[in-house]
């Protein structure tokens, strides 16, 4: 497939493949994949940031390779490891009088190699190069941070036993984070940067209609209404998309073409996801019912 | 190019960005310069947009952003009154010098420049106590240099560190779980004979403090004092600072600032209701939804600094403390009024919040600052017994 040639045509593709992204994602997509810089994708909890990732892999044609950050992940874990198992046994299994120099080349070889997902973004025969996604790169530490900074700027890892790999085409680099801690303005500095909001109504509708097709058209309306009003008020935890997402499918399972209060007391948890929020919202809900219908 | 003077007004706009806080230095410039030649620069959307994608990098900037760009591409009719462009009332964070320069530069009168200077006389709406939630600027002045000077000094000498939790990373160490990777590496040197077992430990690392400090009217005393604190452990320790009267506002990156004059004169501008009256539930409310997740990870230790006077509801105080308890390694409540002879705790705020706190102290002069340091470096790894 051929790099879309402007910012109409990535919006277009997106929309193909089901996501609803705002001018300013398709403005920032495009432009970070012709400056070849990644893409840093902040946002709330469930407003599609890691899906962006995955669509735009679709889009390009091009392999996925995943990094779910973590606290502690360390480049034995992100980018390679030796199979130190198989060098045991292959080194035990050498006879006394072979060559021992020879040996230790031998294990360590590609073949020995554990590649993780920074090696496979750099190292590979790919037609299409790979969007890489560092997923919630705010759970992840300062050492890690560091590190990407530096395979970022020059796309290289070396490794001491067989030398430095760089890639033949640069990853589409795609960060995420959700804001858990601030990460580094400096690893900020190398990408292009954008920050999904919340939808409004329209585009929400639009979103439940193309992502839960099984939810009958009044009911999309309807959910995605309650959400919106859900997102006014003072809760610890905001419903995002995938919540409103979560919702249609839940009372659409339920036989539900239009929402009523029983059935929205009923599966309030699809939406809120804290005891507190969950009490207060409850006392509420034939009043937001009346109203989310008459949007 | 199809605007022959597009590169000089774009280098001025990164000029204005860069006067407005924003890093716009020649890379960013050059990876403007290089977006603008692949998008219609005819459409404004997309033209924004792309600015935008390449020197935003932090959600609370978008808001400046904005205005910039309006401000300079698309500078509002001078007949419209200040403030008209619905939703575009942020001002740009500019000294007074350099946005009077601006405005005489983009032909602008200085409201358009700075239209929040009129939104800032704005009552506040009346709910209640707050209704005369005081907008005013608080000035750090009266204290002596020399007063300053001396306790930033003693502050800053204080010889104790907070106390560290574990991480998940891993360390080499003389004891701990078996580091396989060190192992086997030694053993394949050695013909695969496990000749010598490494091993590792989680790293260790202090542990960060969130400071939520009451400067309503009644603390006013102490809240100079306490800025001070706060700026001086800022230098040293993770610390996320917010400050609360009527409303909540963070102010950790204002105490970034090297110098303490400067920073707390940033602060004093950041927070508009220094002594205005306390809501401490709403306050603390507010800080739960909007900041626990950001900033209480990694077993943050939270001390809650206020004398309890709380027009606000206590109910609410009591659940949003249960709350906060509950995603804290720790929760202190300092209160400077508990140095003072004879006080009990009684007042309303006091009375709901007690129960919920692990921690009561006294945060009066600068004995009882260095009292709490010492209990927080001493802090024990597991949670207090609740």
């Amino acid at each position: 497939m051929t790099a879309p040639a402007s910012i109409d045509e990535i919006e277009l593709r997106l929309r193909e493949r089901r996501y609803i992204g705002d001018r300013g994602l398709a403005t920032s997509i495009f432009l970070a994949l012709k400056l070849e810089k990644p893409l840093f994708i902040e946002g709330e909890a469930g407003v599609g940031k890691t899906e962006a990732a995955k669509v735009m892999a679709e889009v390009l044609g091009a392999r996925l390779i995943r990094l779910q950050c973590y606290e502690g992940i360390d480049l034995a874990h992100a980018v390679y490891e030796w199979n130190y198992p198989r060098q045991l046994l292959h080194i035990r299994l050498l006879g006394e009088g072979e060559d021992r120099r020879t040996a230790e080349r031998e294990i360590f070889s590609p073949e020995f190699l554990l590649r993780r997902p920074l090696l496979d973004a750099i190292d590979n025969d790919d037609v299409t190069a790979p969007v890489l996604l560092i997923d919630e790169i705010d759970r992840s530490d300062e050492e890690f941070e560091a590190f990407l900074l530096e395979l970022l700027s020059d796309f290289q890892i070396s490794i001491p036993e067989i030398g430095t790999i760089k890639a033949k085409k640069p990853p589409f680099v795609v960060i995420t984070s959700n804001r858990t801690r601030e990460v580094h303005d400096a690893l900020k500095r190398r990408c292009l940067y954008h920050w999904i909001d919340y939808p409004n109504l329209e585009k929400e509708v639009e979103i439940v209609r193309a992502r839960a097709p099984e939810a009958a058209d009044g009911l999309a309306r309807e959910v995605a209404a309650l959400v919106q009003g859900l997102r006014t008020m003072e809760l610890y935890k905001v419903p995002g998309v995938a919540e409103t997402l979560d919702w249609a499918r839940s009372l659409a399972a339920l036989g539900a073409t239009r929402i009523d209060a029983t059935l929205v007391d009923a599966t309030l948890g699809a939406a809120l996801k804290y005891q507190e929020d969950l009490e207060k919202i409850r006392q509420q809900v034939p009043a937001m019912v009346e109203k989310a219908r008459g949007a | 190019m199809p605007e022959p003077d597009l590169l000089p007004r774009l280098g001025a706009f990164a000029r204005l960005l860069h006067d407005a806080g924003f890093e716009a230095g020649p890379r960013r410039l050059t990876d403007a310069t290089r977006a603008l030649t692949f998008i219609d620069l005819k459409n404004e959307p997309d033209f924004r947009g792309a600015l935008r994608s390449v020197f935003v990098s932090r959600k609370d900037e978008i808001a400046t952003f904005e205005a910039a760009f309006d401000i300079f591409w698309a500078p509002p009719d001078p007949r419209a009154t200040a403030g008209a462009l619905p939703g575009r009332s942020r001002a740009l964070p500019l000294s007074p010098e350099r946005a009077k320069a601006w405005a005489i530069a983009l032909g602008l009168n200085n409201s358009q420049m700075n239209r929040e200077h009129d939104a800032r006389t704005v009552p506040a709406t009346s709910s209640g106590y707050s209704a005369e939630e005081l907008l005013r600027h608080k000035d750090f002045d009266t204290m002596t240099w020399e007063e300053t000077e001396q306790v930033r000094r003693l502050l800053e000498q204080a010889p104790w560190r907070v106390a560290e939790r574990k991480t998940r990373r891993l360390r080499a160490a003389r004891s701990g779980t078996i580091d396989l990777r060190r192992t086997a590496r030694h053993a394949i040197r050695s013909s695969g004979e496990l000749v010598r077992l490494f091993r590792r430990r989680p790293r260790m690392r202090r542990r960060p403090l969130v400071l939520v400090c009451d400067v309503s009217g009644s603390m006013e005393r102490y809240s100079r004092l306490l800025m001070i604190f706060a700026h001086a452990i800022a230098r040293r320790e993770d610390l996320e600072a917010f400050v609360f009267s009527t409303r909540l506002t963070r102010i950790t990156r204002l105490l970034r600032q090297r110098d303490l004059d400067r920073a707390l004169v940033s602060v004093s501008k950041g927070v508009h209701d220094f002594s205005g009256g306390t809501r401490i539930g709403e306050a603390l409310g507010d800080f739960n939804r909007h900041w626990a997740r950001r900033v209480l990870g990694h077993g943050a230790v939270v001390i809650i600094v206020s004398d309890g006077w709380d027009r606000g509801d206590p109910e609410q105080l009591t659940s949003e403390l249960i709350h906060l308890r509950r995603s804290a390694h720790r929760l202190i409540w300092l209160n400077p009024l508990l140095g003072s002879d004879g006080y009990q705790p009684l007042t309303r705020g006091m009375v709901a919040a007690l129960p919920y706190c692990d921690d009561f102290l006294a945060a009066h002069n600068l004995q009882a600052l260095d009292d709490l340091g010492r209990m927080l470096a001493g802090l024990d790894s597991r949670p207090a017994m609740r």
